[in-house]
């Protein structure tokens, strides 16, 4: 793997790579006899895009739900920041600054998609269920301030003309934009997404991909994607994790993963040249 | 108009602004939606932006007579940029934005732009493009700060840091605006705007303070256009239209200018605003009544019916109680009840409820649409214009107005007609020059001023109307002589909601023959109803039930063409239905979306061929642009068909 400097380093594209945030040790998640994920350990650092590939049930997805809190495991630790992290239902990872998306979209159907992004900001709420049902005094300046910030990223992903439209009328490439929205509107510091661009078009896949790169860029937010279309991992991501039954075959940045013959053997299939 | 000001100092965009920001201080002068919500801003703050950042560019170096191109959606930041070029002695030129690479390389190489102020990233990565190949930008600007931290900003700034320095340089730089402002007179250049030519390469028509503010003081009376005037800027700000409504009309008048979010929210900001004064072309006017039909059909059929009944009495009545005709008091009444029931909710819901004058130009209208928006008493008029004429040659007072004229000369405005039938027309707006361009300046304005326009066209007796027939190159012979006049067929067949576009072929021919395109919405409306699948507007296009469907359109509009002695030879035998939507990108119609008849002449030469031939159908292959500039190819089997004509020519020997 290649060597980086503890403290951090820039890219060549300029973007501010800085210190490990989230680390994974050790980690075995079993459900019943069968281990999903066997003993894995990596690391994801501050204001990099990390991405897990590997083939259908190498355990991709039961890793996005360790990192989000869903899974606990049965063996190894997290550290997060530094600490290591107790054991905490997910609604508290996302307090911790955790946010996702799903693989199959997880929206308010019958809700607009101002109120789905608004649900995004729920764990940033100060008062409580009562003042807000009766949308009393700090309540509703809350709420301004609240969608102030939604708008803003209503304006970031350009969805504006579809604000007041229930999730329902959308198309599936919308859809996906507004679950990123509202995983956005948490200002997360660790972006989850699980397959972002699963399904979509060719020009869809180079939306959400411009999207994935300036929210990177603007917020400085550390992304962790799992992906299949290789095109779009090797161009996106800074390094890579590659899983394959359960176990880490492969891990650092697109170049070496591509020259990693378990790697190539395992998942791109055996090479002709 | 009441002005404070003597009328003899507003003589440029920046002595205007200067006059509304004391006279109109408190009013607002722009509005924009920005994160959900209408930011306004009043003349007061508008000077005070505009001033800061004429200052910044006189920091950044930028000189009398330099060409400022100005390139993004309507925001009013760009709208301020433009007039605080204007302070410093500059020009603006305003681009079409969804102009590819090489189009905009030739404008900016043509005027020799140094500066180049951009709404977004996209618009900054096209100007960087160009610049491999054109040397004269010094300066790229920009509005939109999202994805532009990491490019190297040696000679890039963002358009509020310039406004910052503008502003911190105040006591230094002032004199020197104050006298950069001072040498503004009626005959400096107020902008230049490049034509969208249908043929060969773009003209940058030079237009004076005097074309403008002339054209604008003019216009403004005609209407009565006053300061609580609305208007929603959401046409290509470098199309003239926009320039004067936005800029000269609301300028002078100091009414305001609303700015929608973005393009595709465009109909639910012209909703909340609900503007008094309003322009769109044809085409908006139509898919809005497509739109309206579309959802009718979908209604409850108790909706459905009262719908019906209403426009039915609203189309009997509706445009003579516009026009301020006699009408018996029950049909009031009853139109009245019809104002509550359908055609106020209705015009709520177009965001139309407010209208007190609306325009539409560049294109004929078809009857049914015109008069449809009329009847609802949506005060709908006619004009006819040109970039060369800071827009105005004729337009229709209310009280005259119809489907098939243009209207009577606008104030100030003189008109004739040439032997040849072509309209010429000469009047203060009139153009100064094109930019390094003499030679087509002379062949368009003659030493005396006259400009032709090369439109054929006649006043019609009585009314002293102008009507077009077509352009004046287009109208043809056929080998027989008799006149043809391919507008004049096309736009009849435009008229039905299934025909988004059409060019009919038959200069020098025995015979007429056309292309057709299908418009995707309404067909496929239709389609879903009918429970018809398609996967593909290729294959939508050459169903074959569409196919009859566009026939009977042929043939009606054949009967309706051999109405016309002098036209009925235009009748179209042949037609296909094309495999592709005309799109400016691929250079069939131009930006302003009219259709390039040379160019399509050229490029669909075989299949032109094999309407002239026997064959019942032909496979071709298209070359086609995508939106990011990359090329692929469609490949299609049209099917050719006949069309009955109607048979005139014995009657027509007989009647001679």
């Amino acid at each position: 793997m290649l060597d980086q400097p503890a403290e951090g380093y820039v890219t060549a594209d300029g973007r501010q790579i800085g210190p490990v945030v989230l680390e994974l040790k050790n980690i075995t998640l079993r459900f019943g006899g069968v281990e999903a994920i066997k003993n894995i350990s990596f690391d994801i650092r501050e204001g990099e895009i990390r991405a897990i590939i590997g083939p259908n049930g190498a355990g991709k997805s039961s890793m996005m739900n360790v990192i989000s809190g869903f899974y606990v495991p049965q063996e190894g630790e997290i550290l997060y920041k530094g600490y290591k992290r107790r054991k905490m239902p997910p609604y508290q990872v996302a307090r911790t600054g955790i946010a996702r998306t799903f693989q199959n979209i997880a929206l308010f159907e019958g809700m607009s998609v101002l109120d789905n992004i608004m649900t995004g900001r729920i764990n940033l709420m100060k008062s409580g269920f009562l003042k807000q049902a009766l949308w009393w005094g700090p309540a509703s300046r809350e709420e301004d301030e609240h969608r102030a910030k939604v708008e803003k990223v209503i304006d970031f992903l350009e969805i504006q003309h579809i604000r007041k439209t229930p999730v329902a009328r959308l198309p599936y490439g919308l859809k996906k934009r507004v679950e990123l929205a509202r995983a956005l509107a948490a200002e997360p510091q660790i972006l989850l997404l699980d397959e972002p661009m699963a399904g979509m078009n060719v020009e869809e896949k180079e939306d959400m991909s411009r999207f994935i790169l300036d929210v990177n860029d603007e917020f400085g937010t550390t992304i962790v994607l799992i992906e299949h279309d290789m095109g779009v991992v090797m161009d996106l991501s800074d390094r890579v994790v590659v899983m394959d039954y359960g176990k880490k075959i492969g891990d650092g940045t697109p170049d070496e993963v591509r020259g990693n013959q378990d790697v190539i053997d395992a998942y791109l299939g055996v090479a002709h040249e | 108009m009441t002005t404070t000001a003597p009328e003899a100092a507003l003589h440029s965009v920046p002595a205007l602004l200067a006059r509304n920001a004391s006279q109109y201080a408190r009013l607002t002068a722009y509005r924009e939606k920005e994160f959900g919500i209408w930011q306004a801003w009043t003349w007061a703050q508008v000077a005070d932006e505009v001033r800061a950042m004429a200052l910044g560019f006189l920091a950044l170096g930028m000189a009398r007579g330099d060409h400022v191109a100005i390139i993004g959606r309507n925001r009013p930041a760009l709208y301020w940029s433009m007039v605080a070029a204007q302070s410093v002695g500059a020009i603006p030129v305003p681009l079409y934005q969804d102009a590819v690479t090489e189009e905009m390389a030739y404008v900016l190489d043509h005027c020799g732009a140094r500066f180049a102020i951009c709404g977004d990233q996209e618009q900054v990565d096209k100007v960087i493009e160009v610049q491999e190949s054109v040397s004269g930008i010094e300066q790229i600007l920009y509005l939109d700060r999202r994805g532009m931290r990491k490019y190297d900003h040696a000679q890039m700034n963002w358009l509020m840091d310039v406004q910052s320095e503008g502003r911190a340089a105040e006591t230094r730089l002032a004199p020197e605006l104050a006298r950069r402002l001072a040498e503004q007179d009626y005959d400096t250049t107020c902008v230049m705007l490049y034509t969208s030519g249908t043929t060969g390469k773009p003209k940058g028509v030079v237009l004076s303070n005097r074309n403008i503010i002339e054209t604008a003081k003019a216009s403004c009376s005609f209407d009565k256009l006053g300061f609580k005037d609305e208007i929603l800027a959401y046409l290509p700000m470098a199309w003239v239209g926009d320039f004067i409504f936005s800029m000269g009309q609301a300028y002078w008048a100091g009414f305001c200018v609303n700015c929608p979010e973005n393009a595709t929210t465009m109909m639910s900001d012209l909703r909340e605003i609900g503007p008094t004064y309003f322009f769109a072309p044809p085409r908006v006017f139509e898919t809005m009544l497509t739109q309206v039909m579309i959802r009718m059909e979908d209604a409850s059929p108790a909706k459905k019916r009262l719908f019906d009944r209403y426009m039915a009495h609203a189309r009997k009545v509706g445009g003579a109680i516009l026009d301020g005709k006699p009408v018996s008091g029950g049909d009031r009444l009853k139109y009245r009840m019809g104002e509550m029931l359908v055609y106020g909710p209705l015009k709520n819901t177009l965001g139309l409820s407010n209208i007190r004058v609306a325009y539409t130009a560049g294109e004929a209208i078809g009857p049914e649409i015109f008069d449809f928006y009329r009847s609802l008493g949506i005060n709908l008029k006619q004009l006819y214009g040109q970039t060369e004429a800071s827009v105005f040659i004729t337009q229709q007072p209310d009280g005259e107005v119809r489907s098939d004229t243009v209207g009577v000369p606008s104030p100030g405005v003189e008109v004739r007609i040439a032997e040849s039938g072509e309209v010429f027309y000469r009047s203060p707006g009139t153009f100064v020059e094109y930019y390094k361009n003499a030679e087509s300046t002379a062949s368009t304005k003659d030493a005396e001023g006259w400009v032709a326009t090369g439109d054929a066209g006649f006043f019609e007796e009585g009314t002293g109307h102008l009507r077009i027939i077509d352009r004046a190159k287009d109208v043809g012979k056929m080998a027989d002589g008799r006149l043809f006049a391919p507008k004049y067929v096309e736009n009849k067949l435009k008229f039905y909601p299934n025909i988004l576009e059409a060019v009919v072929f038959g200069s020098g021919r025995d015979r007429c023959t056309a292309f057709i395109n299908i418009d995707l919405t309404a067909v496929g409306n239709w389609a879903e109803r009918n429970n018809i699948g398609y996967s593909s507007y290729q294959e939508l296009a050459g169903h074959p039930q569409v196919l009859a469907q566009i026939q009977s359109h042929v043939e009606e509009v054949n009967a309706s063409v051999a109405q016309d002695p002098m036209l009925s030879g235009c009748q179209i035998h042949r037609f296909l239905v094309l495999h592709k939507e005309l799109d400016a990108d691929d250079g069939e119609m131009t930006r302003t979306r009219k259709v390039k008849r040379r160019f399509i002449e050229e490029k669909f030469a075989d299949l032109i061929a094999a309407l002239y031939s026997d064959a019942t159908s032909v496979y071709t292959e298209t070359e086609v642009t995508y939106e990011d500039g990359r090329k692929g190819a469609l490949k299609a089997t049209l099917e050719l068909r006949d069309a009955a004509v109607v048979a005139l020519a014995g009657q027509r020997m007989a009647a001679e």
